[in-house]
């Protein structure tokens, strides 16, 4: 896994110093070309678990992205229309995430989404609480948010 | 072609700054400031950054965005979440609107320590809580 991504970085390194232009685009090509061959050196390997990784990376960026424009546009809005839409709560999240940089993750992601606010970690580990702008339901938004943001963080680190 | 991508890119991100600070003033209740803010203007600043960095074709530039960037993501929540700890655990109120607040009386106030199960907390904490809702409904109206 740490070997594959080595050897990879140093594929792209190796393609920017014999092309010569020292941009971040080409760089990014390198990076891309050097996948490409490690995952066809690598086919008969038992371990491919990086070259399913680094796809479910890539997916997870934009589908955090477009999570964050939607949320930005539903709080933009509440901003400048007269009327109050939101219904604000604190919710508490039990978490799977285990380890602390599992968890730290996930609370660095859950609080850069708009409307959402992590309050408090409890001292054992095991839950958030996070305060919510647009809170329908609480049991909604815990499963909303456990097979959404978690599972697919989850699924990359483990 | 590539001017167009800028312009719209940069009217987003200053747009999304404008909002937060007019969301600064219309807020009713100090988590939903807090909320409002810290996030759009983490999104302002950072399509601004990317920006510069496609604008100035200079690798020196792109590497300074990038990494403004990145720290920016990984300091802007931790202290939102310092800062919305301390709000709460001063007693700010909650504004009136609020349908469900199941933070209340978890903390234990002496050790400020947090529970996780709320069948843990002792009965003396829930007369805490129920106080506690009535005086910030007292002084939200």
């Amino acid at each position: 896994m740490i070997r594959q991504f080595l050897m990879n970085l140093l594929l792209s390194f190796i393609w920017v110093a014999l092309t010569g232009s020292m941009y971040y685009s080409n760089f990014v090509f390198g990076f891309m070309l050097g996948f490409f061959i490690l995952w066809i050196m690598n086919r008969n390997e038992t371990d491919q678990r990086y070259f399913y990784r680094v796809p479910k990376i890539i997916s997870f960026i934009f589908y955090f992205l477009l999570e964050m424009i939607k949320a930005n546009l539903q709080v933009a809005y509440d901003v400048i229309t007269p009327k109050y839409f939101f219904k604000p709560g604190v919710v508490r999240y039990p978490l799977n995430a285990k380890t602390e940089f599992e968890i730290n993750l996930l609370s660095t992601f859950i609080s850069l989404t708009p409307g959402t606010l992590i309050l408090d970690i409890s001292e054992d580990n095991k839950t958030i609480y996070i305060h919510v702008m647009y809170l329908n339901d609480p049991d909604e938004f815990v499963r909303n948010l456990k097979t959404g943001v978690e599972r697919r963080l989850l699924e990359i680190l483990r | 072609m590539i001017n167009i991508l800028l312009a719209i890119i940069s009217t987003i991100g200053a747009l999304s700054i404008l909002f937060a600070s007019i969301g600064i003033l219309r807020m009713p209740d100090f988590y939903l400031r807090l909320s409002v803010t810290v996030k759009a203007s983490t999104l302002g600043v950072g399509l601004l950054l990317i920006c510069a960095s496609i604008m100035f074709p200079d690798v020196s530039v792109t590497t300074k965005a990038i990494a403004i960037v990145f720290f920016l993501i990984i300091t802007a929540p931790i202290g939102a979440h310092m800062i919305g700890r301390a709000a709460y655990f001063t007693g700010t109120p909650l504004w009136k609107g609020t349908i469900v607040d199941q933070l209340a009386g978890m903390y234990n106030k002496e050790t400020h320590e947090l529970e996780s199960d709320p069948s843990q907390v002792p009965p003396s904490e829930e007369l805490n809580e129920e106080e506690n809702i009535a005086r910030t409904e007292d002084e939200t109206d």
